[in-house]
């Protein structure tokens, strides 16, 4: 407001210097030959202006206005809706992985139990095989070092015969033969600490 | 004479003198300005109101700022009251605008730098809102010359001031908005004498000087209207909700 009064003001004396240079010619605003006739084409055109704007231009924009404002509304409130729509659809979704996520975790837990199950018992019945396996080959070894002197005394003796009846070309008596190789035999276990 | 800086002011007729009895009704470059400012108010905001987008283009952009602008000004100064009185404030608004901005193009002519043509305005929204305030309150709007609070000995005083200050209204607001406008139009005329008189050597001063003073005069042809109408809103306050 203060800035329209210093304008104002400003403009007022710079209106009496002007109209005093040109005092000559005077105002022509104030030779009033045609006033009556601006007043009465200002009556007429501003009366027409006002009439045209009230009954057909301004309500026409009030309307259109109106109808704009209704309709953001109406698209807000359907823009709400939706959005708690797809909230609740988001909270359903979270909640349907959540359980699937759940099952899953059950399922696998009763997977690995059924795998692991299956597995001791697997392990346990190969430790029992391999055992008596064990047992087997334990009890054929122990059957072979026993029965193995005695072979090995006969096998020596049937040699000696048979090296001798090359050598000599006779037939030797076979029970000092194999005298003489069990004497030799327990000579050569004592010397090596025995089997 | 083209060179006064008074000369833009002159009326003068187009046409054939138009008579009835003794009183002149001639159509002048003056009136002719009105029917163009009131047809190119008309145009504009008829093109502005037909077209019922969602998202408006441009000239229903702006005629609907307009419209919100100036109901809003209406309701920020004169309440929900003065609804009714909308469509004239916009009219009157509009008017003064396109007036002085019409003005503003070289050679044309200001309707609104014419004393009678906003005295008649002024006149008419003076008695205007003085019917309106008797309408609405009888005789207690008298009292709007009556400021409460004020010491009983300052009473007869006040009033006479007030008395005062009420009936220069149409004065005060005629011719605020007559002289910014021939007061302008006779600066730039002035700078622009100046101009030539100076020739190709001295004239840029003045020249670029006449260039601001063009941008200041359109602001001024705004802020003219714009005080013409919100000053005619203050006084429909006035009448409408008396508050002393």
């Amino acid at each position: 407001m203060k800035k329209i009064i210093l304008l104002n003001i400003f403009y007022f004396s710079f209106c009496t210097v002007a109209v005093k240079s040109a005092e000559k010619g005077g105002m022509p605003q104030l030779d009033p030959e045609f006033w009556v006739s601006q007043i009465f084409w200002l009556t007429i055109t501003f009366g027409t202006l006002f009439l045209v704007l009230s009954k057909f231009i301004l309500p026409r924009i009030s309307k259109n206005l109106e109808q704009r404002r209704l309709q953001i509304l109406e698209n807000i409130e359907t823009a709400e809706k939706q959005r708690e729509q797809s909230e609740k659809n988001l909270k359903e979704f979270d909640e349907i992985i959540l359980k699937s996520k759940n099952k899953a975790k059950e399922v696998m837990l009763a997977a690995r139990e059924k795998v692991v199950s299956e597995i001791t018992k697997k392990k346990m019945k190969l430790d029992e095989d391999l055992n008596s396996e064990i047992q087997n080959v334990e009890k054929e070894i122990i059957e072979l070092k026993l029965s193995s002197p005695k072979k090995i005394n006969s096998i020596a003796s049937n040699i000696t015969n048979e090296v001798i009846k090359r050598l000599i070309g006779t037939d030797v008596n076979e029970s000092s033969v194999s005298a003489l190789v069990e004497e030799e035999l327990k000579k050569l276990s004592r010397s090596t600490n025995g089997i | 004479m083209a060179a006064n800086p008074m000369y833009q002011f002159n009326v003068y007729r187009i046409g054939p003198e138009i008579k009835i009895g003794e009183i002149d009704l001639s159509f002048t470059n003056a009136s002719l300005f009105m029917v163009i400012s009131s047809l190119a108010i008309l145009i504009i905001f008829n093109l502005g109101a037909q077209k019922k987008n969602i998202i408006p283009d441009k000239i229903q952009l702006l005629s609907e700022l307009s419209y919100t602008f100036v109901s809003k000004m209406i309701s920020d100064t004169a309440g929900s009251k003065a609804k009714p009185y909308f469509s004239f404030i916009f009219s009157l608004f509009m008017f003064v605008l396109f007036c002085n901005m019409f003005g503003m193009i070289p050679y044309s002519f200001t309707v609104t730098s014419h004393i009678i043509v906003t005295f008649v305005l002024a006149a008419f929204i003076f008695i205007g809102v003085t019917i309106i305030g008797f309408i609405k309150h009888g005789f207690g709007y008298l009292k709007l010359f009556v400021p409460s609070g004020v010491p009983a000995v300052l009473l007869p005083l006040i009033v006479v001031i007030e008395i005062i200050s009420y009936l220069s209204r149409p004065i005060s607001l005629s011719v605020r908005l007559f002289a910014n406008m021939m007061a302008g139009h006779t600066m730039m005329k002035v700078f622009g004498g100046f101009v030539v008189s100076l020739g190709i050597v001295g004239g840029w001063l003045p020249l670029s000087f006449s260039v601001a003073l063009t941008g200041l005069e359109i602001l001024v042809a705004f802020l003219q209207a714009y005080v013409f109408a919100i000053l005619t809103c203050i006084y429909l306050n006035d009448a409408l909700n008396l508050h002393h």
